[in-house]
C-alpha cells in the first residue's frame, strides 16, 4: 500500500488560535464549564459502574487492542479482503484518497439519484470531511438525525465531542433553538414546547419523522468493518441510525479504512468495550448490521466508500499507529481534567480531548498553529490511558509528537534553553556551579514570599513561587559526610 | 509481623547496598525532603548513600519534546546507579520516567548497550513508599505528626508507578495523625511540568479546584510524593492564603517527638 499524504486543514479550522488562546477562551465561559463538568462527571460515573462489574475488564482490552492491531499490520490485505466480500455482497465500494475524493463520490451517487436531500447517521468520518459543507455547496440538503447532531446543526455550531456533540449546550438554551430554528427546516416545534427532555425528544422525532418517511438516500459512517463476512456495523442509542440505514433505497457509507475487523468473532470483545466506554451502558439499543444487499429488504443500492485521508500516513509511524485503533468512544474525553474546563472547539477539530490532540496533528501534520499546540495541551496526567478501551498510550504519543513538533523548529529559545539544561544536569560540577545561582538567591530573597517574577509571569499570575533555600541538599550531604558520600 | 496494625521491618536490611536518587528538582529547590529521606532511612536501619555523581532522569527533555538531549542524561544515571541494589526516590513522578521513559530514550539513541544497561537499573529504582512497603516490607516507620492531613497520590505515582495505597498505609501508621479523605484526589492537579507554563490558564484552572478540594477538608496540611507537584498547589494555597501547608511525603513518616517536623 503506498503512503498517502497527510490531509489538508479544512476552511473550516484553517487559522484556528493555538490551543491555549483559544482554552483561555473557554475557561471564561462560565455557563458552558458547568455544563461540561456536569455531564463529564455524569458519565465518568457511569462508565466506571459498568467497566467494574466485569470480571476481566483488562482481559477484554488487550483483545480489542489485539484485534485492531492484526488489522492494522496488515491492513493492505483485510482492506482488499473487505472489498472482495462487500463486493460479493452486491456493495458497490469506491477508494478515497482524501476528503475532497470522497465528498465527490457522494455529491455524484446523489446527482445520479436526483435527490435534493439526504439523511444522515452520526458519524465522524464524515464529520472530518466536511461532508455536509461539500454537499450544501452541490444544492444537497443534508439532514442530520441523531439527536445531539440536530441540536448542533440547528444551532448552527460545531460539535464539541465525539459521542456528545452538544454536551456544551444545556436544555434551556436546546428548547429555544428548537422552537427558533426547527421551522424553516421542515416540521416546527409545538408553541408550548418545555425544556422537560420528553418533550424536547418528541418534538425532534416528529420533525425528523417526516425526513425519513421522505429519503431516497441516506448517509452513514460505520463503526466496523468485518473483512471475513463483508459486514458493515453501526452502533447507536436513538434508533435514527436503523432508520437511515433500512428505509431509503440507496445507502451510502463513508468508512475510515483503520474501521476494518479482521473476522466475525472480533466484534464479540469489541460490542463489550464500546458501550462500556461510551456511554456507560452495558448495552447499547441498536446496533445495526448489513452485508451487501438482500432482495426486498433494506436498501437496494449499498455503497461503501474506504476513506484515507491521512491514516495510512499515521500508519507508517510504527509507534503512532496505535492512535488508529481509536474506536471513538470519546471515554479518554470524559475523563481528561483539560476537556473537562475547555471543551472540545478548543481542539480545532471534529476530533478533541485527548485523542484529538494526538490524531489531529498525525493526521494534518503538526504546520499549523493549533496543531503544533495539541501535543501540549496536556498535563500527561495518563487518566486517557487508563480509560482506553483499546488501550492506546495517548502520553506516549503526546511525547513522541511533542518530538516531531520542536524538530521542526520554531522554538529556538526553548530549544536553546533544553540544551543548555542537558549540557549543566550531564555533569554534577556543572550542577553543582548552576546551584549556586538558586541558593544565593535563596539567601537574598529569605523569608519572603515569591509572587511575581519578570518573564515568569505564566506561573506568578496565579501561583506564588517556592523560595530557593540557602543550600542545596548536594552541600548540605558534602558538609555532613566526608568525601565518597559515605558516613 | 504486624504491631500495632502496621509492620514493622522484620530485619533492618544492612545487606542492601541502598543509593538515594535525590532528584535535581529537590536537591537544588527542596533539599529538606531528601534529608527527610536520610534520616527515615537511617532510623529504619538502612544505610543510604548518595553518590555525588547524580544529577537529573531526563525528564524535563524528554516531555518538552527533546528526547534527544535526555541522552546522555541516561547514560549518566545508568553509570552513576548500576553498582547499587536498590535506588530510592522521593518523586512518583523521576521514578516514573526512570521506568516508563529511560527504555524509549535508549532505542531512541539507537544504543543497544545502553539500553540493556537500562533493563538492569530501571527495575531497581523505586518510589520511596514502594521501597519502604515492598523492599522494607514496613508500614508502621514509627512517625508522629500530631495534625490534619489529607493525601493527594499524584498522577505518576498513582498511573504509571501504580503505588496504590502504599504511601495511605504509611500515613494511617503515622501516630497521633488525623488523616483525611481529599474529595476528587485522583484527579490531576494541572502541574504537568511544561504544562504548567505551556498552558497555564488551564493549569492554574485545575489546581484551583484541587485547592478547593484540599480547603473543603480543613486539613492543616497537604502531602504528597512529589515536590513538583505541591509547589503548583502550594503556590494557588499561598496565594489564596490559605494558611494550609504542604509537605513531601518524607518529611511527615521522617517526623517523630524527639525531632518533630
Ligand atoms: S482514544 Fe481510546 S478512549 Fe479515546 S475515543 Fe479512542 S478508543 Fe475511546
Amino acid at each position: 500500500m503506498s503512503i498517502g499524504p497527510v490531509q489538508e486543514t479544512s476552511p473550516t479550522f484553517v487559522g484556528m488560535p493555538a490551543f491555549p488562546e483559544a482554552a483561555r477562551e473557554a475557561l471564561a465561559n462560565t455557563q458552558q464549564r458547568q455544563n461540561l463538568h456536569n455531564a463529564t462527571h455524569t458519565i465518568r460515573a457511569k462508565r466506571a459502574a459498568v467497566v467494574a462489574e466485569v470480571d476481566d475488564w483488562e482481559a477484554l482490552r488487550v483483545a480489542g487492542a489485539d484485534a485492531k492491531d492484526e488489522a492494522l499490520h496488515h491492513l493492505g490485505d483485510y482492506l482488499e479482503q473487505v472489498e472482495e466480500s462487500l463486493t460479493a455482497n452486491g456493495a458497490i465500494v469506491h477508494w478515497a484518497r482524501d476528503a475532497a475524493e470522497a465528498n465527490r463520490i457522494v455529491i455524484d451517487i446523489a446527482r445520479a439519484k436526483e435527490v435534493d436531500e439526504v439523511v444522515k447517521v452520526k458519524s465522524m468520518a464524515t464529520q472530518e470531511i466536511e461532508l455536509n459543507e461539500a454537499l450544501e455547496e452541490a444544492g444537497i440538503s443534508a439532514w442530520e438525525t441523531d439527536l445531539a447532531e440536530l441540536i448542533v446543526q440547528l444551532f448552527g455550531d460545531r460539535p464539541s465531542h465525539i459521542l456528545v456533540p452538544a454536551i456544551h449546550r444545556n436544555r434551556t438554551e436546546i428548547r429555544d433553538v428548537f422552537l427558533r430554528e426547527m421551522a424553516r427546516f421542515g416540521r416546527p416545534a409545538p408553541d408550548d414546547l418545555t425544556d422537560d427532555p420528553a418533550r424536547l425528544a418528541e418534538a425532534a422525532r416528529l420533525h425528523l419523522r417526516e425526513k425519513f418517511l421522505r429519503a431516497k438516500v441516506a448517509v452513514s459512517g460505520a463503526n466496523f468493518a468485518i473483512a471475513d463476512t463483508g459486514t458493515l456495523v453501526v452502533v447507536e442509542s436513538e434508533g435514527n441510525g436503523r432508520m437511515c440505514l433500512t428505509l431509503p433505497e440507496t445507502l451510502i457509507s463513508v468508512v475510515g479504512i483503520e474501521k476494518v475487523l479482521p473476522t466475525w468473532d472480533d466484534l464479540g470483545p469489541m460490542l463489550q468495550l464500546l458501550p462500556r466506554s461510551s456511554t456507560g451502558e452495558r448495552m447499547n439499543p441498536y446496533t445495526t448490521m448489513w452485508s451487501g444487499v438482500h432482495d426486498g429488504d433494506g436498501p437496494q443500492e449499498v455503497h461503501v466508500i474506504l476513506l484515507d485521508n491521512g491514516r495510512s500516513h499515521v500508519l507508517a509511524d510504527s509507534v503512532g499507529r496505535q492512535a488508529l485503533r481509536c474506536i471513538r468512544c470519546s471515554a479518554c474525553l470524559n475523563v481528561c481534567p483539560v476537556y473537562e474546563r475547555t471543551g472540545g472547539h478548543a481542539y480545532g477539530s471534529v476530533y478533541p480531548g485527548p485523542i484529538g490532540a494526538v490524531l489531529n496533528p498525525q493526521l494534518r501534520g503538526t504546520s499549523s498553529e493549533v496543531d503544533a499546540s495539541l501535543p501540549y495541551a496536556s498535563s500527561l496526567c495518563g487518566a486517557c490511558f487508563d480509560a482506553c478501551p483499546v488501550r492506546i498510550n495517548i502520553p506516549e504519543l503526546l511525547v513522541e509528537l511533542r518530538g516531531t513538533v520542536a524538530e521542526q523548529g520554531g522554538h529556538r529559545a526553548e530549544s536553546a534553553a533544553m540544551k543548555a539544561a542537558a549540557w549543566v544536569l550531564s555533569d554534577p560540577r556543572r550542577l553543582a556551579v548552576a546551584q549556586k545561582g538558586a541558593t544565593t538567591a535563596g539567601k537574598l530573597i529569605g523569608k519572603r514570599t515569591i509572587t511575581k517574577v519578570p518573564g515568569l509571569g505564566a506561573w506568578t499570575d496565579a501561583r506564588n513561587l517556592p523560595t530557593p533555600p540557602k543550600e542545596t541538599f548536594r552541600q548540605w550531604w558534602a558538609r555532613e559526610h566526608e568525601e565518597g558520600g559515605q558516613r | 509481623m504486624l504491631l500495632d496494625g502496621g509492620m514493622t521491618a522484620a530485619q533492618p536490611r544492612t545487606d542492601l547496598r541502598v543509593a538515594l536518587f535525590a532528584t535535581c528538582f529537590n536537591d537544588t529547590m527542596w533539599p529538606e525532603t531528601p534529608k527527610a529521606v536520610v534520616r527515615l532511612l537511617e532510623r529504619l536501619g538502612v544505610r543510604v548513600e548518595f553518590p555525588m555523581d547524580q544529577t537529573c532522569c531526563g525528564q524535563m527533555m524528554t516531555n518538552t519534546g527533546y528526547a534527544g538531549d535526555a541522552v546522555p542524561l541516561v547514560r549518566h544515571f545508568v553509570d552513576v546507579f548500576e553498582k547499587y541494589d536498590a535506588v530510592v526516590a522521593p518523586s512518583g513522578s523521576c521514578v516514573g520516567s526512570v521506568r516508563d521513559q529511560h527504555p524509549m530514550i535508549a532505542h531512541l539513541a539507537g544504543d543497544p548497550g545502553l539500553a540493556s544497561e537500562v533493563e538492569e537499573v530501571r527495575p531497581k529504582v523505586y518510589e520511596l513508599s514502594e521501597f519502604l512497603v515492598d523492599v522494607l516490607g514496613v508500614t508502621d516507620v514509627g512517625a508522629w505528626f500530631p495534625h490534619r492531613v489529607t493525601y493527594h497520590p499524584t498522577c505518576h505515582s498513582l498511573r504509571m508507578l501504580r503505588v496504590g495505597d502504599r504511601p495511605l498505609q504509611l500515613l494511617r501508621a503515622v501516630e497521633g495523625i488525623d488523616l483525611v479523605e481529599l474529595p476528587g484526589a485522583e484527579e490531576c492537579c494541572g502541574f504537568g511540568g511544561t504544562f504548567a507554563v505551556k498552558n497555564a490558564d488551564v493549569s492554574v484552572a485545575m489546581g484551583t479546584d484541587k485547592a478547593e478540594h484540599v480547603a473543603e477538608t480543613g486539613a492543616e496540611v497537604l502531602v504528597a510524593g512529589d515536590n513538583s507537584c505541591l509547589a503548583h498547589i502550594g503556590g494557588i494555597l499561598g496565594r489564596q492564603r490559605s494558611g494550609i501547608r504542604t509537605m513531601h511525603l518524607a518529611e511527615i513518616l521522617a517526623s517523630t517527638k524527639e525531632n518533630p517536623a
